[in-house]
Protein backbone atom coordinates (compact mmCIF):
# COMPACT_ATOMS: atom_id res chain seq x y z
CA UNK A 1 0.00 0.00 0.00
CA UNK A 2 2.01 3.06 -1.36
CA UNK A 3 -0.40 5.84 -2.12
CA UNK A 4 0.21 9.32 -1.73
CA UNK A 5 -3.04 11.52 -0.94
CA UNK A 6 -3.17 13.84 -4.06
CA UNK A 7 -5.88 16.30 -3.15
CA UNK A 8 -8.34 15.59 -6.73
CA UNK A 9 -8.47 11.90 -5.25
CA UNK A 10 -12.12 10.99 -4.62
CA UNK A 11 -11.23 9.60 -0.77
CA UNK A 12 -9.50 12.88 0.63
CA UNK A 13 -12.77 15.22 0.05
CA UNK A 14 -15.39 13.34 1.84
CA UNK A 15 -13.64 12.72 4.92
CA UNK A 16 -12.98 17.00 5.40
CA UNK A 17 -11.28 18.57 7.67
CA UNK A 18 -8.20 16.86 8.36
CA UNK A 19 -4.97 18.29 7.11
CA UNK A 20 -1.44 16.49 6.79
CA UNK A 21 -0.70 13.38 8.81
CA UNK A 22 -1.77 9.93 7.57
CA UNK A 23 -4.37 9.25 5.28
CA UNK A 24 -5.56 5.99 5.57
CA UNK A 25 -8.64 5.75 3.75
CA UNK A 26 -7.41 3.86 0.88
CA UNK A 27 -6.68 0.43 3.45
CA UNK A 28 -11.01 0.37 4.21
CA UNK A 29 -10.90 1.09 -0.03
CA UNK A 30 -8.68 -1.85 -0.86
CA UNK A 31 -10.41 -3.81 2.03
CA UNK A 32 -13.97 -3.20 0.58
CA UNK A 33 -12.38 -3.78 -2.93
CA UNK A 34 -10.68 -6.92 -1.77
CA UNK A 35 -14.39 -8.01 -0.42
CA UNK A 36 -16.39 -7.33 -3.37
CA UNK A 37 -14.02 -9.17 -5.63
CA UNK A 38 -13.91 -12.39 -3.10
CA UNK A 39 -18.04 -12.18 -3.05
CA UNK A 40 -18.39 -11.34 -6.84
CA UNK A 41 -16.24 -14.22 -7.87
CA UNK A 42 -17.45 -16.83 -5.58
CA UNK A 43 -21.14 -15.88 -7.45
CA UNK A 44 -19.77 -15.94 -10.66
CA UNK A 45 -18.59 -19.51 -9.61
CA UNK A 46 -15.68 -18.89 -12.38
CA UNK A 47 -12.81 -20.44 -10.02
CA UNK A 48 -10.16 -19.91 -12.97
CA UNK A 49 -10.40 -16.21 -13.14
CA UNK A 50 -8.35 -15.54 -9.63
CA UNK A 51 -6.74 -12.13 -11.12
CA UNK A 52 -9.19 -10.29 -8.46
CA UNK A 53 -7.47 -11.04 -5.82
CA UNK A 54 -5.33 -8.32 -4.21
CA UNK A 55 -1.63 -9.39 -3.70
CA UNK A 56 -0.08 -11.27 -0.84
CA UNK A 57 2.50 -9.62 1.82
CA UNK A 58 6.10 -11.38 1.49
CA UNK A 59 6.65 -14.35 3.87
CA UNK A 60 9.61 -15.35 5.36
CA UNK A 61 10.88 -18.77 4.09
CA UNK A 62 12.62 -21.57 5.60
CA UNK A 63 12.48 -25.59 5.15
CA UNK A 64 12.76 -27.31 8.99
CA UNK A 65 12.10 -30.86 9.55
CA UNK A 66 11.88 -33.91 12.72
CA UNK A 67 12.00 -37.57 12.89
CA UNK A 68 11.37 -39.75 15.55
CA UNK A 69 13.47 -43.23 15.29
CA UNK A 70 13.91 -45.50 17.80
CA UNK A 71 16.83 -44.53 19.59
CA UNK A 72 16.10 -40.67 19.07
CA UNK A 73 15.34 -37.59 16.86
CA UNK A 74 16.65 -36.46 14.23
CA UNK A 75 16.10 -32.07 13.24
CA UNK A 76 16.76 -30.64 9.94
CA UNK A 77 16.80 -27.10 8.83
CA UNK A 78 18.07 -25.10 6.12
CA UNK A 79 20.13 -22.16 6.67
CA UNK A 80 18.59 -19.49 4.68
CA UNK A 81 17.20 -16.18 6.43
CA UNK A 82 15.40 -14.18 3.89
CA UNK A 83 14.44 -10.28 4.27
CA UNK A 84 11.43 -9.66 1.67
CA UNK A 85 13.27 -11.01 -1.50
CA UNK A 86 16.81 -11.01 -0.34
CA UNK A 87 19.33 -13.24 1.12
CA UNK A 88 19.97 -11.79 4.46
CA UNK A 89 22.23 -14.76 5.73
CA UNK A 90 23.31 -17.03 3.74
CA UNK A 91 24.12 -19.04 6.49
CA UNK A 92 22.02 -19.06 10.04
CA UNK A 93 21.47 -21.43 12.99
CA UNK A 94 17.65 -22.41 13.01
CA UNK A 95 18.19 -25.27 15.78
CA UNK A 96 17.95 -23.63 18.60
CA UNK A 97 18.69 -24.62 22.06
CA UNK A 98 15.97 -25.43 24.62
CA UNK A 99 18.10 -28.09 27.19
CA UNK A 100 20.58 -30.40 27.01
CA UNK A 101 18.35 -33.23 25.72
CA UNK A 102 15.82 -30.88 23.96
CA UNK A 103 16.90 -28.99 20.82
CA UNK A 104 13.74 -26.47 18.99
CA UNK A 105 13.76 -25.63 14.92
CA UNK A 106 12.44 -22.25 14.38
CA UNK A 107 10.53 -20.92 11.12
CA UNK A 108 8.89 -17.66 10.65
CA UNK A 109 10.05 -14.47 12.04
CA UNK A 110 14.12 -15.10 13.06
CA UNK A 111 13.75 -12.51 15.79
CA UNK A 112 10.68 -14.35 17.39
CA UNK A 113 12.02 -17.74 17.28
CA UNK A 114 15.14 -16.32 18.68
CA UNK A 115 13.88 -14.83 21.64
CA UNK A 116 10.86 -17.25 22.10
CA UNK A 117 13.43 -20.68 22.66
CA UNK A 118 15.82 -18.44 24.34
CA UNK A 119 12.94 -17.35 26.91
CA UNK A 120 11.70 -21.04 27.13
CA UNK A 121 15.06 -22.03 27.64
CA UNK A 122 15.57 -19.97 30.40
CA UNK A 123 12.51 -20.52 32.33
CA UNK A 124 13.62 -24.43 31.57
CA UNK A 125 17.25 -24.06 33.44
CA UNK A 126 15.56 -22.17 36.39
CA UNK A 127 12.28 -24.75 36.35
CA UNK A 128 15.27 -27.74 36.59
CA UNK A 129 17.09 -25.69 39.56
CA UNK A 130 13.84 -25.57 41.55
CA UNK A 131 13.08 -29.02 41.74
CA UNK A 132 16.14 -30.86 42.12
CA UNK A 133 18.43 -29.64 39.47
CA UNK A 134 18.20 -32.70 37.16
CA UNK A 135 20.14 -32.37 34.18
CA UNK A 136 17.73 -32.99 31.68
CA UNK A 137 14.40 -31.61 31.24
CA UNK A 138 10.66 -33.03 29.67
CA UNK A 139 9.92 -32.52 26.59
CA UNK A 140 6.08 -32.12 27.12
CA UNK A 141 7.31 -29.23 29.56
CA UNK A 142 9.03 -27.08 27.06
CA UNK A 143 6.00 -27.85 25.08
CA UNK A 144 3.41 -26.71 27.30
CA UNK A 145 5.28 -23.51 28.18
CA UNK A 146 5.43 -22.83 24.26
CA UNK A 147 2.02 -22.84 23.50
CA UNK A 148 0.91 -21.48 26.30
CA UNK A 149 3.19 -18.30 25.44
CA UNK A 150 2.18 -18.71 21.54
CA UNK A 151 -1.72 -19.11 22.49
CA UNK A 152 -1.66 -15.54 24.96
CA UNK A 153 -0.12 -13.53 21.92
CA UNK A 154 -2.74 -14.98 20.03
CA UNK A 155 -0.80 -15.59 16.84
CA UNK A 156 1.31 -12.02 16.72
CA UNK A 157 4.59 -13.79 17.67
CA UNK A 158 5.28 -15.64 14.06
CA UNK A 159 7.17 -18.64 15.52
CA UNK A 160 6.06 -22.25 13.50
CA UNK A 161 7.96 -24.59 15.67
CA UNK A 162 9.83 -27.99 15.77
CA UNK A 163 10.84 -29.15 18.73
CA UNK A 164 12.25 -32.45 19.61
CA UNK A 165 14.05 -34.04 22.14
CA UNK A 166 14.19 -37.23 24.59
CA UNK A 167 13.77 -37.71 28.43
CA UNK A 168 13.20 -40.96 30.67
CA UNK A 169 9.87 -40.73 31.07
CA UNK A 170 8.56 -40.48 27.53
CA UNK A 171 11.45 -41.54 25.30
CA UNK A 172 11.73 -39.49 21.84
CA UNK A 173 9.28 -36.83 21.89
CA UNK A 174 8.41 -34.65 18.91
CA UNK A 175 5.94 -31.48 18.71
CA UNK A 176 4.95 -29.27 16.02
CA UNK A 177 3.88 -26.15 17.72
CA UNK A 178 2.01 -23.34 15.40
CA UNK A 179 2.43 -19.82 15.78
CA UNK A 180 -1.11 -19.36 17.22
CA UNK A 181 -0.77 -22.09 19.88
CA UNK A 182 -1.83 -25.12 18.58
CA UNK A 183 0.28 -28.16 19.07
CA UNK A 184 0.30 -32.04 17.83
CA UNK A 185 3.27 -34.73 18.95
CA UNK A 186 3.97 -36.53 15.48
CA UNK A 187 6.29 -39.35 14.10
CA UNK A 188 7.31 -37.02 11.71
CA UNK A 189 7.13 -33.00 10.70
CA UNK A 190 7.77 -30.62 8.45
CA UNK A 191 7.57 -26.50 8.61
CA UNK A 192 8.00 -23.33 7.02
CA UNK A 193 7.51 -22.42 3.25
CA UNK A 194 9.32 -25.41 2.28
CA UNK A 195 7.33 -27.65 4.03
CA UNK A 196 5.81 -29.48 1.42
CA UNK A 197 8.72 -30.54 -0.34
CA UNK A 198 10.09 -31.50 2.77
CA UNK A 199 6.86 -33.51 3.62
CA UNK A 200 6.90 -35.00 0.13
CA UNK A 201 10.29 -36.91 0.93
CA UNK A 202 8.89 -38.30 4.45
CA UNK A 203 5.54 -39.40 3.04
CA UNK A 204 7.54 -41.36 0.32
CA UNK A 205 10.12 -42.92 2.40
CA UNK A 206 9.12 -42.74 6.42
CA UNK A 207 9.10 -46.26 7.89
CA UNK A 208 8.63 -46.89 12.13
CA UNK A 209 11.93 -49.11 12.05
CA UNK A 210 14.54 -46.77 10.63
CA UNK A 211 18.03 -46.82 11.99
CA UNK A 212 19.45 -43.73 13.12
CA UNK A 213 21.91 -43.68 9.25
CA UNK A 214 18.77 -43.94 7.88
CA UNK A 215 16.70 -41.68 9.62
CA UNK A 216 19.60 -39.05 9.36
CA UNK A 217 19.49 -39.70 5.52
CA UNK A 218 15.85 -39.36 5.17
CA UNK A 219 16.13 -36.04 7.24
CA UNK A 220 18.51 -35.03 4.91
CA UNK A 221 17.23 -35.71 1.85
CA UNK A 222 14.19 -33.69 3.45
CA UNK A 223 15.61 -30.66 3.91
CA UNK A 224 17.45 -30.68 -0.17
CA UNK A 225 14.16 -30.68 -1.08
CA UNK A 226 13.47 -27.48 0.59
CA UNK A 227 16.77 -26.07 -0.21
CA UNK A 228 16.20 -26.85 -4.19
CA UNK A 229 12.44 -26.61 -4.51
CA UNK A 230 11.77 -23.86 -2.47
CA UNK A 231 12.55 -20.27 -3.20
CA UNK A 232 12.73 -19.00 0.78
CA UNK A 233 15.09 -22.25 1.54
CA UNK A 234 18.73 -22.40 0.63
CA UNK A 235 22.06 -22.62 1.35
CA UNK A 236 23.62 -25.52 3.67
CA UNK A 237 21.76 -28.65 5.70
CA UNK A 238 21.90 -28.04 9.35
CA UNK A 239 21.23 -31.77 11.18
CA UNK A 240 20.98 -32.53 15.32
CA UNK A 241 20.53 -35.92 16.63
CA UNK A 242 19.19 -36.17 20.02
CA UNK A 243 19.81 -39.81 21.45
CA UNK A 244 17.95 -41.78 24.61
CA UNK A 245 21.14 -42.32 26.15
CA UNK A 246 21.61 -38.36 26.11
CA UNK A 247 23.96 -37.71 23.83
CA UNK A 248 23.51 -34.81 21.16
CA UNK A 249 25.25 -34.46 17.83
CA UNK A 250 25.04 -31.02 16.43
CA UNK A 251 25.49 -31.19 12.21
CA UNK A 252 26.50 -27.87 12.00
CA UNK A 253 26.51 -27.41 7.65
CA UNK A 254 26.09 -31.69 7.29
CA UNK A 255 26.11 -31.05 4.16
CA UNK A 256 27.17 -27.77 1.81
CA UNK A 257 25.52 -28.23 -1.67
CA UNK A 258 25.75 -24.15 -2.58
CA UNK A 259 29.65 -23.92 -1.69
CA UNK A 260 30.48 -20.93 -3.99
CA UNK A 261 34.25 -20.97 -3.62
CA UNK A 262 35.39 -23.05 -6.12
CA UNK A 263 33.04 -21.44 -8.52
CA UNK A 264 34.81 -18.28 -7.59
CA UNK A 265 38.14 -19.33 -7.85
CA UNK A 266 37.18 -20.27 -11.56
CA UNK A 267 36.31 -16.82 -12.54
CA UNK A 268 39.50 -15.31 -14.18
CA UNK A 269 40.01 -11.66 -13.74
CA UNK A 270 42.09 -8.79 -15.32
CA UNK A 271 45.61 -8.57 -13.59
CA UNK A 272 45.00 -4.90 -12.69
CA UNK A 273 42.08 -5.73 -10.77
CA UNK A 274 44.55 -8.34 -8.80
CA UNK A 275 46.89 -5.90 -6.75
CA UNK A 276 48.49 -8.33 -4.88
CA UNK A 277 49.67 -7.58 -0.82
CA UNK A 278 52.85 -5.09 -0.46
CA UNK A 279 52.12 -3.46 -3.70
CA UNK A 280 52.06 -0.26 -1.69
CA UNK A 281 55.45 0.24 -0.20
CA UNK A 282 55.21 1.13 3.32
CA UNK A 283 57.84 3.81 3.52
CA UNK A 284 57.65 4.40 7.40
CA UNK A 285 55.50 3.37 10.71
CA UNK A 286 55.19 5.12 14.05
CA UNK A 287 52.60 5.21 16.86
CA UNK A 288 51.07 8.97 18.62
CA UNK A 289 49.52 9.04 22.15
CA UNK A 290 46.38 10.56 21.50
CA UNK A 291 45.53 13.63 23.76
CA UNK A 292 43.04 12.11 25.31
CA UNK A 293 45.25 9.62 26.94
CA UNK A 294 47.96 11.46 28.01
CA UNK A 295 45.65 13.89 30.13
CA UNK A 296 44.93 10.97 32.18
CA UNK A 297 41.38 9.88 33.25
CA UNK A 298 39.67 8.16 29.80
CA UNK A 299 36.13 7.25 29.81
CA UNK A 300 34.40 5.24 27.35
CA UNK A 301 32.43 7.98 26.45
CA UNK A 302 35.36 9.92 25.93
CA UNK A 303 36.85 7.57 23.33
CA UNK A 304 35.53 9.01 20.01
CA UNK A 305 38.35 8.96 16.79
CA UNK A 306 41.41 8.06 17.04
CA UNK A 307 44.28 9.77 14.81
CA UNK A 308 46.23 7.70 12.72
CA UNK A 309 49.63 8.58 11.39
CA UNK A 310 51.43 6.08 8.45
CA UNK B 1 -7.07 -16.51 27.36
CA UNK B 2 -7.90 -13.67 28.04
CA UNK B 3 -5.76 -11.36 26.55
CA UNK B 4 -7.17 -7.70 24.97
CA UNK B 5 -7.87 -6.92 21.31
CA UNK B 6 -5.17 -4.37 19.69
CA UNK B 7 -6.29 -1.00 19.49
CA UNK B 8 -6.61 -0.73 15.75
CA UNK B 9 -7.90 -4.52 15.67
CA UNK B 10 -11.50 -3.22 14.67
CA UNK B 11 -9.88 -1.75 10.90
CA UNK B 12 -8.35 -5.04 10.11
CA UNK B 13 -11.41 -6.98 10.94
CA UNK B 14 -12.84 -6.07 7.66
CA UNK B 15 -9.62 -6.95 5.88
CA UNK B 16 -9.24 -10.40 7.63
CA UNK B 17 -12.86 -10.58 7.19
CA UNK B 18 -12.77 -10.37 3.11
CA UNK B 19 -9.65 -12.50 3.24
CA UNK B 20 -11.67 -15.07 5.20
CA UNK B 21 -14.74 -15.69 2.78
CA UNK B 22 -13.00 -18.23 0.47
CA UNK B 23 -13.29 -20.45 3.43
CA UNK B 24 -16.05 -23.21 3.19
CA UNK B 25 -18.03 -23.62 6.93
CA UNK B 26 -19.06 -21.66 9.59
CA UNK B 27 -15.47 -22.70 11.50
CA UNK B 28 -12.80 -21.73 8.51
CA UNK B 29 -14.40 -18.80 7.44
CA UNK B 30 -13.79 -16.74 10.75
CA UNK B 31 -10.14 -17.95 11.21
CA UNK B 32 -7.25 -15.69 11.64
CA UNK B 33 -5.07 -16.58 8.46
CA UNK B 34 -2.79 -19.50 8.78
CA UNK B 35 -4.21 -20.22 11.70
CA UNK B 36 -5.01 -24.16 12.05
CA UNK B 37 -8.46 -25.15 11.81
CA UNK B 38 -9.73 -28.52 12.55
CA UNK B 39 -12.58 -28.28 9.67
CA UNK B 40 -14.01 -31.22 11.27
CA UNK B 41 -16.81 -34.39 11.28
CA UNK B 42 -17.60 -34.99 14.90
CA UNK B 43 -19.81 -36.54 16.91
CA UNK B 44 -21.32 -38.11 20.33
CA UNK B 45 -24.11 -40.83 20.97
CA UNK B 46 -26.01 -41.65 23.91
CA UNK B 47 -26.62 -45.32 24.60
CA UNK B 48 -27.44 -47.73 27.77
CA UNK B 49 -24.61 -47.25 30.00
CA UNK B 50 -22.55 -45.14 28.80
CA UNK B 51 -21.40 -42.62 25.43
CA UNK B 52 -19.45 -43.05 22.51
CA UNK B 53 -17.22 -40.14 20.97
CA UNK B 54 -16.58 -40.10 17.23
CA UNK B 55 -14.09 -37.79 14.96
CA UNK B 56 -12.34 -37.46 11.95
CA UNK B 57 -8.69 -37.01 11.91
CA UNK B 58 -7.96 -33.95 9.30
CA UNK B 59 -6.22 -30.57 10.21
CA UNK B 60 -5.84 -28.06 7.92
CA UNK B 61 -4.31 -24.72 6.81
CA UNK B 62 -5.83 -23.77 3.84
CA UNK B 63 -5.58 -26.42 1.25
CA UNK B 64 -2.89 -27.87 2.63
CA UNK B 65 -3.66 -31.33 5.18
CA UNK B 66 -1.54 -29.92 8.56
CA UNK B 67 -2.05 -33.17 10.32
CA UNK B 68 -3.26 -36.32 8.93
CA UNK B 69 -3.91 -38.66 11.93
CA UNK B 70 -4.29 -35.94 14.62
CA UNK B 71 -6.72 -37.04 17.80
CA UNK B 72 -9.77 -34.19 18.28
CA UNK B 73 -10.74 -36.32 21.40
CA UNK B 74 -9.24 -34.97 24.27
CA UNK B 75 -9.74 -36.34 27.92
CA UNK B 76 -11.32 -33.73 30.41
CA UNK B 77 -11.31 -36.22 33.33
CA UNK B 78 -11.45 -39.82 33.96
CA UNK B 79 -14.62 -41.06 32.47
CA UNK B 80 -15.16 -37.40 30.89
CA UNK B 81 -14.08 -36.48 27.17
CA UNK B 82 -14.74 -34.04 24.36
CA UNK B 83 -14.43 -33.37 20.49
CA UNK B 84 -12.94 -30.40 19.31
CA UNK B 85 -13.89 -28.24 16.47
CA UNK B 86 -13.02 -24.60 14.99
CA UNK B 87 -9.64 -23.10 15.95
CA UNK B 88 -6.95 -25.72 17.01
CA UNK B 89 -5.22 -23.34 18.93
CA UNK B 90 -8.31 -21.83 20.63
CA UNK B 91 -9.97 -25.79 21.01
CA UNK B 92 -6.64 -27.22 22.55
CA UNK B 93 -6.40 -23.86 25.25
CA UNK B 94 -9.85 -24.31 26.36
CA UNK B 95 -9.96 -28.34 27.08
CA UNK B 96 -7.11 -27.61 29.18
CA UNK B 97 -8.24 -24.92 31.36
CA UNK B 98 -11.76 -27.05 31.64
CA UNK B 99 -8.91 -30.24 32.70
CA UNK B 100 -7.42 -28.36 34.99
CA UNK B 101 -10.44 -27.38 36.72
CA UNK B 102 -12.41 -30.72 36.94
CA UNK B 103 -8.60 -32.24 38.32
CA UNK B 104 -8.94 -29.51 41.10
CA UNK B 105 -13.05 -29.68 41.65
CA UNK B 106 -12.24 -33.96 41.98
CA UNK B 107 -9.33 -33.39 44.39
CA UNK B 108 -11.94 -31.02 46.61
CA UNK B 109 -15.48 -32.54 46.33
CA UNK B 110 -12.97 -36.26 46.88
CA UNK B 111 -15.57 -37.48 44.03
CA UNK B 112 -16.12 -38.34 40.34
CA UNK B 113 -16.95 -35.23 38.53
CA UNK B 114 -20.77 -34.92 36.54
CA UNK B 115 -20.74 -34.88 32.77
CA UNK B 116 -22.97 -31.80 33.16
CA UNK B 117 -20.54 -30.10 35.39
CA UNK B 118 -17.58 -30.42 32.48
CA UNK B 119 -20.19 -29.28 29.97
CA UNK B 120 -20.90 -26.15 31.77
CA UNK B 121 -17.26 -25.35 32.28
CA UNK B 122 -16.76 -25.83 29.03
CA UNK B 123 -19.92 -23.36 28.42
CA UNK B 124 -18.72 -20.47 30.51
CA UNK B 125 -15.31 -20.20 29.12
CA UNK B 126 -16.66 -20.49 25.76
CA UNK B 127 -19.61 -17.66 26.26
CA UNK B 128 -17.67 -15.63 28.30
CA UNK B 129 -14.62 -15.57 25.55
CA UNK B 130 -16.93 -15.99 22.68
CA UNK B 131 -15.51 -12.46 20.50
CA UNK B 132 -11.85 -14.54 20.92
CA UNK B 133 -12.51 -17.70 20.10
CA UNK B 134 -13.66 -19.34 17.48
CA UNK B 135 -14.58 -23.43 19.22
CA UNK B 136 -17.78 -25.50 18.99
CA UNK B 137 -17.32 -28.35 21.60
CA UNK B 138 -18.99 -31.51 22.41
CA UNK B 139 -19.10 -32.59 25.81
CA UNK B 140 -19.66 -35.79 26.50
CA UNK B 141 -19.10 -38.90 28.98
CA UNK B 142 -19.81 -41.31 31.91
CA UNK B 143 -20.51 -40.46 35.38
CA UNK B 144 -22.79 -42.11 38.15
CA UNK B 145 -25.44 -39.60 38.18
CA UNK B 146 -26.28 -39.72 34.41
CA UNK B 147 -25.01 -42.54 33.52
CA UNK B 148 -24.09 -41.12 30.29
CA UNK B 149 -24.52 -37.84 28.69
CA UNK B 150 -23.51 -35.74 25.58
CA UNK B 151 -24.11 -31.69 25.59
CA UNK B 152 -23.52 -29.74 22.74
CA UNK B 153 -21.40 -26.21 22.70
CA UNK B 154 -21.71 -24.73 19.60
CA UNK B 155 -20.06 -21.26 18.45
CA UNK B 156 -21.69 -18.59 20.75
CA UNK B 157 -21.57 -20.85 23.52
CA UNK B 158 -24.57 -21.97 24.47
CA UNK B 159 -25.04 -25.72 26.09
CA UNK B 160 -27.63 -28.21 25.53
CA UNK B 161 -28.10 -31.69 26.40
CA UNK B 162 -28.90 -34.16 23.84
CA UNK B 163 -29.10 -37.45 22.88
CA UNK B 164 -26.56 -37.36 20.44
CA UNK B 165 -24.75 -34.46 18.88
CA UNK B 166 -23.04 -33.74 15.21
CA UNK B 167 -20.50 -31.08 15.13
CA UNK B 168 -17.79 -29.65 12.47
CA UNK B 169 -18.23 -28.99 8.79
CA UNK B 170 -18.43 -32.58 7.81
CA UNK B 171 -21.67 -32.28 10.55
CA UNK B 172 -23.80 -30.73 7.40
CA UNK B 173 -24.16 -33.06 4.64
CA UNK B 174 -24.86 -36.33 7.67
CA UNK B 175 -27.78 -34.78 9.98
CA UNK B 176 -30.38 -36.61 7.17
CA UNK B 177 -28.50 -40.01 8.29
CA UNK B 178 -28.15 -39.84 11.33
CA UNK B 179 -32.01 -38.54 11.82
CA UNK B 180 -32.96 -41.50 10.36
CA UNK B 181 -30.87 -44.17 11.85
CA UNK B 182 -30.73 -43.23 15.50
CA UNK B 183 -33.03 -45.12 18.11
CA UNK B 184 -32.98 -44.98 21.56
CA UNK B 185 -31.63 -47.29 23.60
CA UNK B 186 -28.83 -48.61 21.67
CA UNK B 187 -26.37 -51.08 22.20
CA UNK B 188 -22.47 -49.99 22.71
CA UNK B 189 -22.18 -51.61 19.65
CA UNK B 190 -25.31 -50.53 17.78
CA UNK B 191 -24.28 -46.77 18.50
CA UNK B 192 -20.84 -47.63 17.84
CA UNK B 193 -21.23 -48.77 13.91
CA UNK B 194 -23.97 -45.56 13.86
CA UNK B 195 -20.82 -43.24 14.36
CA UNK B 196 -18.63 -44.88 12.07
CA UNK B 197 -21.06 -45.28 9.37
CA UNK B 198 -22.43 -41.18 9.82
CA UNK B 199 -18.91 -40.04 9.90
CA UNK B 200 -17.35 -42.06 6.65
CA UNK B 201 -19.69 -40.59 4.74
CA UNK B 202 -18.93 -36.97 6.11
CA UNK B 203 -15.59 -37.63 5.40
CA UNK B 204 -16.68 -38.59 1.81
CA UNK B 205 -18.25 -35.36 1.29
CA UNK B 206 -16.47 -32.73 2.95
CA UNK B 207 -13.41 -31.86 1.32
CA UNK B 208 -11.77 -30.61 4.92
CA UNK B 209 -13.01 -33.70 6.76
CA UNK B 210 -10.59 -37.20 6.05
CA UNK B 211 -8.04 -39.25 7.29
CA UNK B 212 -9.06 -41.95 9.52
CA UNK B 213 -12.04 -42.35 12.25
CA UNK B 214 -11.26 -42.24 15.99
CA UNK B 215 -13.77 -43.39 18.49
CA UNK B 216 -13.59 -43.81 22.20
CA UNK B 217 -16.41 -45.42 24.41
CA UNK B 218 -16.78 -44.13 27.76
CA UNK B 219 -18.86 -46.31 30.27
CA UNK B 220 -18.61 -46.91 33.88
CA UNK B 221 -16.01 -50.18 33.26
CA UNK B 222 -13.32 -47.79 31.78
CA UNK B 223 -12.73 -45.79 28.25
CA UNK B 224 -11.72 -47.86 24.96
CA UNK B 225 -10.13 -46.08 22.23
CA UNK B 226 -10.09 -47.43 18.72
CA UNK B 227 -9.38 -46.41 14.92
CA UNK B 228 -10.35 -47.15 11.46
CA UNK B 229 -7.39 -46.56 9.14
CA UNK B 230 -8.30 -44.72 6.08
CA UNK B 231 -8.93 -48.23 3.51
CA UNK B 232 -10.79 -49.78 5.80
CA UNK B 233 -14.05 -47.29 6.40
CA UNK B 234 -17.32 -48.27 5.99
CA UNK B 235 -17.88 -46.31 3.68
CA UNK B 236 -16.02 -44.54 0.81
CA UNK B 237 -13.45 -45.81 -1.88
CA UNK B 238 -11.04 -47.85 -0.36
CA UNK B 239 -7.14 -46.30 -0.90
CA UNK B 240 -8.33 -42.64 0.56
Amino acid sequence: MSELTSNNNLSSSSTGGAAGGFNFDHVHRNALLQHQLATTSAASNNSSSNSSILPLATKTGTTIVGLVYANGIVLGADTRATNDTTVADKNCDKIHYIAPNIYCCGAGTAADTEKTTELIASQMELLRLNTGGADHSRVVTACTLLKRLLFRYQGHISAALVLGGCDPIDGPALYQIYPHGSTSKLPYTTMGSGSLAAMAIFEADYRDDLSEDEAVGLVRRAILAGIFNDLGSGSNVDTCIIRTDGSVSMGRNDIMPNEVGPLRAQVKRSEVMNIGKGTTPILKSSFVKSKMMMSGGVSLADVTVTAMET
Amino acid sequence: MFSQPLAHHQHHQSLAEADAYHGKSAETRHLKPGELSTGTTIMAVQFNGGVVLCADSRVSTGSYVANRASDKIAQLHDHIWCCRSGSAADTQALTDYVKHYLSQLAIETGRLPEVKVAAHLMRRLCYQNKDYLMAGVIVGGWDPVSNGAVYNIPLGGACIPMPFALGGSGSTFIYGLVDAEYKENMTKDEALALVRKAVSHAMARDGSSGGIIRTLVATEEGNVKEFISGNKLPYGPAGW
